[in-house]
């Protein structure tokens, strides 16, 4: 049976626990995962240092070009997946069988994934706004005619996983080029590409005490988040609100992200369709940038039937068919209660599932033994429907029809906001807001990432902060 | 010529045979008006049969039906005094009451015994006699307050108590304020840093396994001078057993119990290699025994090595308590060498999946 272990300072080690990650349609044992209790996690942490040290040896340089390598090994070689070896061709096999997104979608991940290793130095240009990355080599140095030092804020960067898309990880690994070491705990259903990423920075020359991988539960989550000196969580609004106040933890909830088209361009909404379906529908709508509604100050009813008739075409497809765009429920359960959530908000009044004229049956099928929600479109009259600004696993959206004006107001906190529109007071306001994190102004698909912008707070003021700094150069 | 088997098969005979003999002497005392307690007394009266005439073996305790832990929640607590002891001091000790009433039992002598009988499976190179103990863990309503205590001074030693109250640390966390009871936690664990710097006589240590792990990130165990520990309190998994034996207890005899304050103190069998750190508990029979049933049919009991929900049975002069179905899951395992009785494996809560909407991706 292929089984990973955890990784203590890149050292291998098998848990007498384990997890067994079923296939999402055969519910045969894909893998498994030994597990890590809490108390050893804890353990572990108690020598940070030692992942820092490791990686201080090495010029930040150094480490851009292990990740322009990792980059490589991750795509084309065989890396090891315990003590087994891991194609590129069973990574994506693998990973699907888990989770069950399709092959194509897996693979479009990976090369985002490839991407972001092969850029590191951009990415890096962008979160330290162009810093010469050598004074985090020295600590000091001068920009611009101005001193500057920065000091790291934490020994690692310990990060709780999720499983919803591969995609995610691209999120970390610029910690990795920045000389912190990691404390990774995956996704319950997704270990296979933290871990692959880690084997690729291997083979590339990085010191393996710079990783510590620890598939864990709730419990082991919050020890790596408590103990590792700065944190990230993603996940749903229950399992991250506890950390939402915690100092040094970056918190990745829904993203809530949002399509908003102007009045000066809501009559040429037809213009937008691809994008709109796109940001709905891209990565099996999976992911936090995924639009979850689109707000609009009129022509709601002709939009939201037109996003139907597109989305409606996106049917259940085979895991390795290259136009399946939909991805089965790994837990058929989730799917019923996500539906059953559904159909419950729908029964109130001032909302239309607009999808189901369009389909043939429920929203909720099976499909080669498999659940699929089918995507889903749902027409809300006002903003206080509970659908309104709701995010599923699955490409949902709801249409709001909303006064322009009350906008911003009503629609809360998005993690993307792609605006169409060129009326410069929408924009103002836009820019001013505190509750939109990413803002696309034009018709950009709210999934479409520019790895070089900071992504839900900047990585790099998260790791290191600047000091005051003085030099008379007779130290 | 008796072989191992034969041997083990007599055992567990006599055994049953003690048992039914144990069963119909404290179904007496609980049934007798003279000495049995109130509450039992007034359930009998609505049998419509007379238990004493009618109980003669373990297995007619199923006509008891399933004892339900309601019943120990509120008063009045002396109802449960069997009027044979109306004499005697009476303790009372809780368990639960994390959130509303928790349950109580009455004790008057059962703790001192159960834990003097638990002292038997302490080897004594490991908790050497006349040393001291330190017990770090919770105490306030439990036995454990008393328990611990008795057993080291039953063992000639002095006990040094640092209390955690675990319905805060529970409140706490419940509050979102997971800081707050880490800090709680090492407040906790400097109390016993300052006992172990403090009295070098202290060899044994009673704890949970998360103040273990909590203290073992202070102080080496050996360089303390602990050379025995005895853990309980919560779930231990085979991985935790191996963790602490591997990188916690640095040679430091590792006692892991199962018990509660309704049932006694189930004792480890001792580890052995090809066991994978698997976590194997035999009741203090014929006191109490444990039972694996089927969830859906408490009745069956179900085969060796298979899993099912632990039902208790309690059988003292001081409690009865037939056929409680606990909240915990485990493995049947047979009798062996030293327990001529069912012991369980790898006991964990009990729990049956529900589905929850999750909202949002991430």
């Amino acid at each position: 049976m292929l089984h990973i272990p955890l990784l203590r300072q890149g050292q291998p080690y098998r848990s007498l626990e384990v997890a067994r990650l079923p296939h999402y349609s055969t519910g045969e044992t894909v893998v498994e995962v030994s597990q890590a209790n809490a108390g050893l996690i804890r353990r572990d942490l108690l020598d940070q240092e030692a992942g820092r040290r490791a990686l201080a040896a090495f010029s930040v340089a150094d480490l851009l070009q292990m990740c322009a390598h990792a980059a490589e090994h991750f795509m084309s070689d065989a890396l090891p997946v315990g003590e087994e070896a891991q194609t590129p061709d069973d990574y994506v096999r693998q990973l699907s069988a888990t989770t069950g997104l399709p092959h194509v979608l897996v693979r479009k991940n990976m090369e985002k994934i490839r991407g972001v290793l092969a850029e590191m130095g951009n990415v890096l240009d962008g979160l330290t706004r162009s810093l010469d990355l050598k004074i985090l080599d020295a600590g000091f140095g001068e920009a611009n005619g101005h001193a500057l030092s920065f000091y790291p804020r934490a020994e690692s960067l310990g990060v709780v996983l999720p499983s919803n898309s591969p995609g995610v990880h691209s999120l970390w690994i610029p910690a990795f080029a920045l000389k912190t070491a990691l404390n990774l705990k995956p996704g319950s259903a997704e270990p296979w590409t933290p871990y692959r990423i880690i084997q690729a920075l291997i083979r590339a020359g990085a010191p393996r005490e710079a990783f510590g991988f620890y598939p864990t539960d709730h419990t082991g989550s919050g020890e790596i988040l408590r103990h590792c000196g700065r944190g990230m969580i993603f996940g749903d609004t229950a399992s991250t609100a506890i950390w939402k106040d915690y100092p040094g933890v970056e918190v990745h909830g829904p993203g809530y992200s949002k399509i908003i088209i102007g009045l000066d361009r809501v009559d040429e909404w037809e213009k937008h369709l691809d994008v709109l379906v796109a940001s709905i529908a891209e990565n099996g709508g999976r992911s936090c940038i995924n639009a979850s509604s689109v707000w609009v100050p009129a022509r709601g009813a002709e939009i939201a039937e037109a996003l139907a008739d597109r989305l409606s075409r996106i049917v259940p497809r085979a895991a390795d068919d290259d136009q399946a765009l939909l991805a089965p429920f790994a837990n058929p359960k989730a799917a019923v209660s996500i539906n059953a959530s559904i159909d419950q908000a729908l029964e109130q009044s001032g909302a239309r599932d607009v999808t189901a004229a369009h389909r043939a049956g429920d929203r909720l099928v099976t499909w080669q033994g498999s659940s699929y929600l089918l995507p889903t479109v749902v027409l809300c009259e006002t903003p206080e429907h509970p659908l309104a600004n709701r995010e599923f696993l699955f490409p949902f959206a709801s249409v709001v029809e909303v006064n322009q004006e009350a906008m911003l107001d009503v629609m809360g906190p998005s993690l993307v906001v792609t605006a169409i529109t060129s009326d410069q007071q929408l924009i103002r306001r836009l820019v001013a807001s505190p509750h939109v994190d990413r803002l696309n102004l034009g018709s950009v698909p709210t999934c479409k990432v520019s790895w070089d912008q900071p992504h839900e707070g900047n990585l790099f003021e998260h790791l290191y902060g600047r000091r005051a700094f003085q030099h008379t150069g007779a130290a | 010529m008796i072989n191992e088997e034969e041997t083990q098969e007599k055992r567990a005979e006599s055994s049953i045979e003690n048992l039914d003999a144990w069963v119909r002497e404290i179904i007496q005392w609980h049934f007798n008006p003279a000495t049995g307690c109130p509450f039992w007394l007034d359930y009998a009266e609505r049998l419509g049969w007379d238990p004493r005439r009618e109980i003669q073996g373990y297995g007619d305790l199923g006509r008891f039906g399933f004892f339900q832990d309601e019943w120990l929640r509120g008063g009045p607590v002396r109802r449960w005094v069997p009027r044979g002891f109306a004499d005697r001091p009476v303790y009372v000790f809780e368990t639960g009451g994390s959130t509303g009433v928790p349950k109580s039992r009455i004790s008057v002598e059962d703790f001192r015994v159960d834990y003097e009988l638990f002292s038997r499976t302490l080897p004594s190179e490991f908790f050497p006699p006349g040393s001291d103990w330190l017990s770090l863990g919770p105490t306030g309503p439990r036995r454990l307050r008393l328990a611990i205590e008795h057993l080291a001074q039953f063992r000639s030693g002095i006990c040094f108590m640092v209390d955690l109250d675990p319905r805060w640390v529970i409140k706490l966390i419940k509050m979102g304020q997971p800081k707050m009871a880490e800090v709680y936690k090492q407040h906790v664990i400097e109390q016993a840093l300052t006992i172990l710097r403090a009295h070098e006589n202290v060899r044994c240590l009673f704890t949970t396994p998360k103040l273990l792990e909590a203290l073992c990130e202070k102080i080496s165990l050996k360089k303390a001078g602990v050379t025995g520990v005895f853990c309980g309190g919560t779930e231990m998994t085979p991985q935790f057993h191996r963790f602490a034996v591997e990188e916690l207890l640095e040679g430091a005899y590792f006692a892991p119990t199962y018990g509660n304050t309704l049932m006694g103190l189930a004792v480890h069998k001792p580890r052995r290699p090809g066991d994978d750190y698997a976590i194997i508990y035999y009741p203090p029979g014929p006191r109490a025994l444990i039972e694996v049933v089927d969830p859906d049919d408490p009745e069956r009991v179900v085969g060796y090595g298979e899993t099912g929900r632990v039902r208790l049975t309690t059988l003292t002069r001081e409690f009865f308590m037939p056929r409680f179905l606990e909240r915990d899951e485990a493995e049947r395992e047979p009798p062996c060498e030293h327990f001529p009785w069912d012991g369980v494996r790898n006991v964990r809560p009990f729990s049956r999946l529900q589905a929850n909407v999750v909202e949002g991706v991430y």
